[in-house]
């Protein structure tokens, strides 16, 4: 709330219309259809639909990954944590460095598809990916896949096996057994993994901005330019105040349907 | 039933997932010995050693053979002064945020006060709230305070107040506190007082109660929480990102810059370098920590 003045500092005055420029609207317009703008509509949308499948993407790929952990011989689990906490704590620049060199035109996929063409004999155009959204999908799926994996793992591993037994005498089969006892026991460890994973990929602007280019701008992207280069800050912060009170609203509304795991924390 | 019996389902995902997981480290890797300087494709490794050689865009023949791009990260000054900085910025910010974090810890736990229930609320907001919020809320706050502090006592230009190095620290501490409070809290939670007024019967006063009790008892949980202050600063980017100055540029930060611009095998060697700490610093932690529960 407040100005921006015309040297790019901050006039104190209370004002909404940084909140009415965000849902595309003028603030002197008087026919809101004709100036409507979606603009930045759709960049919050783009956010949005990006962090939930980001964040299904995640689940489904860390919880076999967990489970597999979880259930390994006592010796060999620290082995497979080693192999996850390898990447979690590998600079998330890094990481997207390495995304970077796989996806380039003239980048490591296109060099094994253009090899295995020729194989075969076929003609072959490299592919474009990076600069596309699928790209962005891609390296935020990378980067927050650890941090699904973690909290997971430590719910499945607390499950007591004579629970297994238990459902298999009752004459459960293992499908039927992860369905009842596993997955709904595992359950705190897939929301402390969700809040984990959604409300960061909702704010970044690292990932987009290096495998996205100019291409996918998200709502992080937005409050940093209007901060560094716009040198807009009033209607940064109007930008990341909703960005704060959409990703509290998806936390509690998620949170009081699953409950607030412990595992939360992790270290 | 077998409680290690795997489904193929399970097993196929799990090596689909790690091969998701370290292929990208892989080619990362390999690319750090790259002996194409344009780094666009793999150009083989560099054989022979001796002086200098190239022959276009490869190198053919280094002093150093095929780590000819490790030897040449550690001539470049803006590297080292970036790992000096992200180094020094770690260090203290740790130390500062241990102390802050296991007192509010030992506050929150031990004792009752009026804003108790919303202080301990905020130690979850660095985990609710976007990190690039928490950036830009601080780097408005150094703003704001610097330029009413610099015109209120109209500062000589080389005195007035910047974005820079202690910036960077005060902000580092910021984010690292709720985090080094809440692993010193649970550890808490499972600490009996009769220890303490075991000593205090004895005759000790509660510093030296505290000293030499309460503080070696806490010593693992501090430690742990000490180990993730300094993870998570040396790891930072965003809030970094905001509160950088000139001269006080990181790692992560130069990284950034870089990508942005060009990529070298240089950059390769820089990250082939950290994942390789990584590497070991996670390898020691997992041992200790096997240790200590044995």
């Amino acid at each position: 709330m407040g100005r921006r003045a015309p040297d790019g500092g901050v006039i104190f005055t209370f004002t909404l219309d940084n909140y009415i420029r965000l849902l595309g609207l003028q603030p002197d317009c008087l026919n809101p259809l004709a100036c409507f703008d979606p603009l930045y509509v759709s960049i919050l949308w783009r956010s949005l639909t990006l962090a939930f499948n980001t964040t299904l993407i995640v689940i489904l790929m860390a919880y076999p990954l967990a489970y597999f952990i979880a259930r390994a011989p006592q010796k060999r689990r620290n082995t497979y944590l080693f192999l996850v906490l390898v990447p979690l704590w590998t600079n998330f620049v890094i990481r997207v460095y390495a995304w970077m060199m796989l996806l380039r035109t003239q980048g490591a996929i296109n060099g094994v598809l253009g090899w295995l063409a020729g194989l075969f004999g076929m003609p072959f155009t490299p592919l474009e990916m990076l600069y596309t959204p699928g790209a962005v999908l891609v390296g935020m799926v990378y980067e927050f896949l650890p941090f699904m994996i973690l909290p997971i793992y430590t719910s499945l591993e607390k499950i007591d096996p004579s629970l297994y037994e238990a459902a298999a005498d009752l004459g459960a089969n293992a499908l039927k057994t992860f369905w009842r006892v596993t997955l709904p026991l595992s359950m705190p460890g897939v929301v402390a993994g969700t809040i984990l994973v959604f409300i960061p990929v909702m704010g970044t602007f690292v990932v987009s901005d290096l495998l996205g280019g100019k291409q996918v701008i998200l709502v992080g992207n937005l409050i940093q330019r209007q901060f560094l280069d716009a040198r807009d800050p009033t209607f940064g912060s109007a930008a990341s105040l909703v960005l704060m009170v959409l990703t509290l609203i998806v936390t509690v509304f998620y949170t009081r349907k699953f409950g607030f795991g412990k595992e939360i924390v992790v270290g | 039933m077998n409680p290690h019996r795997r489904s193929p389902f399970v097993l196929v995902m799990t090596v689909l997932v790690f091969l998701f997981l370290y292929v990208p480290i892989f080619v990362l890797v390999l690319y750090s010995f790259n002996a194409s300087r344009t780094n666009v494709t793999f150009e083989g490794f560099i054989t022979a050693f001796g002086p200098l050689k190239t022959q276009g865009s490869l190198v053919v023949q280094s002093p150093c053979g095929p780590f000819h791009w490790f030897c040449d990260l550690t001539r470049n000054q803006e590297v080292m002064t970036a790992a000096r900085n992200t180094l020094t910025i770690a260090f203290v910010s740790t130390i500062v945020s241990t102390i802050i974090g296991t007192m509010a810890a030992i506050a929150l736990q031990r004792h009752d006060f009026k804003i108790k229930p919303f202080a301990q609320l905020s130690l979850y907001i660095p985990i609710v709230i976007p990190e690039i919020v928490m950036g830009i809320g601080i780097l408005t706050l150094f703003s704001q305070v610097f330029t009413w502090v610099n015109t209120t006592f109209n500062l000589p230009p080389d005195a007035r107040l910047t974005l820079g190095m202690g910036t960077v620290i005060v902000s580092h501490i910021a984010f690292s506190v709720p985090f080094v409070t809440l692993v010193v809290q649970a550890r808490l939670q499972g600490f009996d007082k009769a220890y303490e007024e075991a000593a205090m019967d004895l005759g000790a006063n509660e510093l030296v109660t505290f000293w030499r009790v309460t503080l070696p008892m806490l010593l693992p949980g501090v430690l742990s929480g000490a180990l993730l202050a300094f993870t998570l600063s040396l790891d930072d980017f965003v809030i970094t990102f905001f509160t950088t100055g000139p001269g006080s540029t990181t790692l992560p930060i130069y990284v950034y810059g870089l990508l942005r611009r060009i990529i070298t095998p240089q950059v390769n060697a820089l990250s082939t370098v950290w994942i390789l700490i990584v590497l070991i610093a996670v390898f020691v932690i997992q041992r200790m920590e096997n240790r200590e529960s044995i």
